[in-house]
């Protein structure tokens, strides 16, 4: 019998004609896919089609082929159910992968579209007026009270609750990639980002490392079911706090990050003994329901004196009624992370199978909480996956005040999405631990490909804002009646509170 | 079938259609807030007029500024609103009412009867105009609640009659309240505006403050109910212009208990003067810096509490800013507020002479209305021009506050909430 009887994915093609025969694919490759005998030879099995040595290669001479092998056509069973039949045959195990769900659900927002003003109100022109992004993230008051300051001005009656919220000048933030799942350099360029961009980056569920500390204030610190880092100094190290419930990418299960990536670095950011795995329990065993969440936000907020405190879910059936409980537990923001969210490990079938779309996620907290009165309360982040300005723009009509980008930040820094973030080989550096990839990351470099990105998304969405011929984004924010459906059913529709283009 | 009220009619107005007027022939009474249920486009031609010393002019003075601003309208609306102009019953609740026929009467007076005391009750005075056709019946009221029914409500006379008109601009169908305010009026409908001004004889009224409004409306068939002022209780607002934002806007509004029913932005710009005014207690001057936002590139530069404040008002009501191009005029029974958006994509020219404070669309109604203005400028864009009249409270709102009750009951439906608020009694 041979080994497995699953064949190689993608096919490893080498113009020998062209080739260097320099190794440098041999270095690259984080795989192992190439051995040298006088010329590089790969093995088409251990290839993740991450292009790392396509993009390195000084010759250009390689090729990565999809193996398009012939199956009998099946549309029930599609090649992929049946290697991974195939694969658990031999393994008896679940199945892994990383980023995220990769199936052909409907795509909402790529059947959305935005308004645009013609005649009846002008288009403003972002290259020549104002056009203003500037977002303050968490709670606001009902009303705004005020008192002459007896020389005909005003001031505030009731202290600056604004001042409590965090100013962002852009509604674009990094999602919580744990210290551990990615390297370090990684989570140095983006905080060096944040930092420039006026935004935050956030820790995820592995504590800051100590280098990072000077840009506490753009740093949202989180603490999750596992506690890892957890420690007043962490908590008081970020500008906000996210209890982290659930993942998008992995709704209702936990974590486990091996021991291999706990090297010494890791494990003292983490408080862990070196080499141990760390494994986030499914469920924060001291939250069972939400009066419980209730106590956690008022601790963290008591142990920090009253910075903000969010709390992150995964967009699951109900989450309109959980959101609403998470505002009135006292959070100042919902982070809703919808079913595409990346992951650096997750089950395949969790992934693939669990929670609901962003777009849908968005549209009804929104509109439960102004239901009830309380969207003022908290402000509502939106992540998994957003993948470009055109998605951020119908995020913020569908009623998100902020976007959190993990996967397409990633990207930015080479990220090619090749899912095998939890084998902790990562050519590219990103999802590893191995020194000799992990510095293929130079922070510096890596923070202005992350600053690039985002004021390319921020000159977008200010493109599109003066198409719609508003100058600022508080006016798209929640704007429904600027957006229409294309090729929607109706019921969708209604969830969304988007009408049908034409009407 | 009542003949009656049609008979009263007779005299002022061209003799309706049965088939309209009674819904006798299978006619379909429209229920006015379904009739625009979407999005009016439209640009506009406005002015406002106000004697800070509280002399009275005759509406003729708004005729003649609107007459020289035809062209910035198209004939399918025109209106006026006109304070001081009920000197014979300064204290009673003016109710100027639009019916498409009987039974839309009928029902209303019902609702007035029932919950009001109603001491004068007529047909508007209007004379016949060419180019002013398929009125509906106008009426006016002049009452106040029911002492014994407000008093089971625990409401102020305010919040009553903000209900009522909540009630009948909801529920009741071919029914629909032009104004409801003490000592003041609206008169509007569709036609171009000195054809409207000369229809309600307007000439006729004198009054310390009047605002109007010329409407080019680009997408709907004209209906009187949907021309400018729109009005609450004293206040009337006439608006030039599309706001931008108004999907937000009227989601914001929903939040807190309003029902945007026309599809208007001038509504959405009443409900929010409203809601900073009056139920959140803001100055006029900050409410008009929420409603046409300094940017904060400017914000960032002013002393510290004052930027406080300014980015107090711009986080908690950035939903609520109006963005987009328009000028607002809004009248009060005290004086006027006029407001151009944040970055001047709508005309607005003010002018003073002594105690006359006047704006408009165009200068040329300056200058066909004042003979020799001290000043004449252009506002800069989000910058208000306030005129008041001396020795008026301001602002006139009265008691008028809704109740924690109807608050919550308004966040899981007004229309609801307005019915059993009324029935209460």
């Amino acid at each position: 019998m041979p080994i497995s009887l699953i064949q190689p994915e993608y096919k490893v093609e080498i113009d020998y004609d062209k080739c260097h025969k320099c190794g440098r694919c041999v270095q690259q490759c984080g795989w192992g896919v190439y051995s040298f005998n006088e010329r590089p030879i790969p093995d088409d099995s251990k290839c993740r089609a991450c292009h790392r040595c396509v993009t390195y290669c000084p010759a250009h001479c390689i090729t990565i082929r999809k193996n398009d092998l012939a199956y009998k056509e099946n549309e029930h069973w599609n090649p992929g159910l049946r290697k991974a039949v195939w694969r658990q045959a031999e393994s008896g195990g679940v199945m892994l992968t990383g980023m995220g769900n990769d199936k052909p659900y409907r795509n909402i927002f790529d059947h959305l579209v935005l308004d645009a003003c013609q005649v009846t109100n002008p288009s403003i022109d972002p290259l020549r007026e104002p056009m203003e992004l500037r977002t303050y993230l968490g709670r606001k008051p009902d009303s705004v009270e005020v008192e002459s300051d007896g020389n005909g001005g005003y001031r505030l009656a009731e202290g600056d609750d604004i001042a409590r919220n965090i100013q962002l000048e852009t509604p674009i933030i990094f999602s919580p990639m744990s210290y551990g799942s990615v390297s370090l350099n990684v989570h140095r360029s983006l905080a060096m980002a944040a930092q420039r961009l006026g935004t935050l980056m956030n820790t995820g569920e592995g504590g800051l490392h100590a280098d990072l500390y000077p840009y506490a204030d753009n740093v949202i610190v989180q603490v999750a079911s596992g506690r890892f880092g957890v420690n007043p100094d962490y908590l008081n190290r970020g500008a906000a706090m996210e209890i982290k419930i659930g993942q998008g990418a992995k709704p209702g299960i936990g974590g486990h990050l091996p021991g291999e990536k706990i090297n010494r670095e890791v494990s003292e950011t983490r408080m862990i003994p070196q080499g141990t795995d760390a494994i986030s329990p499914a469920p924060h065993h001291d939250i069972y329901s939400i009066e419980d969440l209730r106590q956690l936000i008022y601790s963290l907020k008591e142990a920090t004196g009253y910075k903000p405190v969010g709390v992150k879910i995964a967009a699951v059936h109900n989450v309109a009624a959980i959101a609403s409980g998470i505002v009135r537990a006292g959070a100042d923001y919902v982070y809703l992370d919808g079913f595409r969210g990346g992951t650096g490990a997750a089950p395949q079938i969790i992934r693939d199978h669990i929670g609901i779309p962003i777009e849908v996620a968005i549209a009804v907290v929104d509109q439960r909480l102004r239901d009830e009165g309380i969207r003022n309360q908290a402000s509502i982040i939106a992540a998994g996956s957003i993948r470009s300005s055109a998605d951020l723009a119908k995020a913020i009509a569908l009623g998100a005040d902020v976007c959190a980008i993990g996967s397409a930040a990633l990207m930015a820094l080479g990220c090619h999405l090749c899912q095998g973030c939890h084998t902790g080989s990562c050519s590219w550096g990103i999802t590893t631990q191995k020194p000799e990839l992990t510095r293929r990351i130079d922070p510096e470099w890596g923070a202005e490909r992350l600053v690039n990105l985002v004021h390319a998304w921020s000159h977008e969405l200010q493109e599109i804002l003066g198409a719609l011929g508003v100058n600022a984004v508080e006016s798209l924010r929640g704007s429904r009646e600027r957006l229409r459906a294309v090729g929607l059913d109706q019921q969708t529709c209604e969830i969304l509170g988007v009408k049908p283009a034409g009407l | 079938m009542s003949y009656e009220p049609l008979l009263e009619r007779m005299p002022t107005t061209k003799l309706p259609t049965f088939a309209d007027r009674e819904g006798v022939f299978g006619a379909e009474r429209p229920r006015y807030a379904e009739e625009a249920t979407f999005k009016i486009h439209g640009g506009c031609g406005l002015m406002g007029i106000c004697d800070e010393s509280g002399t009275h002019m005759s509406g003729e003075v708004a005729i003649r500024a609107m007459a020289v601003q035809r062209d910035r309208g198209n004939g399918l609306g025109g209106g006026y609103a006109g304070y001081g102009i009920y000197p014979e019953f300064p204290d009673h609740f003016c109710f100027h009412m639009m019916y498409h026929d009987i039974k839309a009467k009928e029902d209303a007076e019902a609702i007035f009867d029932r919950y009001f005391v109603v001491d004068l009750a007529e047909p508007m005075p209007t004379r016949a105009v060419k180019g002013i056709s398929d009125a509906p019946l106008l009426w006016r009221y002049f009452l106040n609640p029911d002492p014994h029914k407000l008093e089971g409500t625990e409401m102020s006379p305010e919040d009553f009659i903000v209900h009522t008109v909540m009630l009948i601009n909801s529920s009741v169908d071919g029914a629909f309240v032009a104004s409801s305010g003490k000592n003041m009026g609206a008169f509007k409908g569709v036609g171009f505006p000195e054809e409207i001004g000369h229809y309600y004889l307007l000439e006729e009224y004198e009054g310390h403050t009047w605002v109007a409004h010329n409407r080019f409306p680009t997408n709907t068939p004209g209906w009187w109910g949907g021309a400018h002022p729109f009005t609450l209780l004293d206040w009337a607002i006439v608006h030039n212009g599309e706001i931008s934002s108004y999907g937000i806007n009227s989601r914001y509004l929903e939040a807190f208990g309003y029902k945007c029913t026309l599809g208007t932005d001038t509504e959405v710009a009443a409900y929010l003067f409203d809601l900073m005014l009056r139920r959140h207690k803001l100055p006029l001057e900050l409410a008009c810096k929420a409603l046409a936002s300094p940017l904060w590139s400017e914000i960032d530069r002013m002393p510290a509490e004052e930027q406080a404040v300014m980015r107090s008002l711009r986080a908690v009501y950035g939903p609520g800013m109006l963005n987009g191009p328009f000028a607002i005029v809004l009248g009060f029974n005290g004086g006027m507020v006029a407001l151009n958006d944040r970055i001047k994509l709508r005309p607005l020219v003010a002018a003073t002479q002594g105690t006359t404070v006047m704006v408009a669309s165009e200068e040329s109604a300056m200058r066909e209305v004042l003979d020799a203005p001290d000043r004449v400028w252009m506002p800069n864009a989000g910058e208000p021009v306030i005129a008041r009249v001396q020795g008026m409270d301001w602002p006139i709102h009265g008691d008028l506050h809704l109740s924690a009750s109807e608050v919550s009951c308004a966040m899981t439906g007004v229309e609801e909430s307005c019915e059993t608020a009324v029935e209460v009694s």
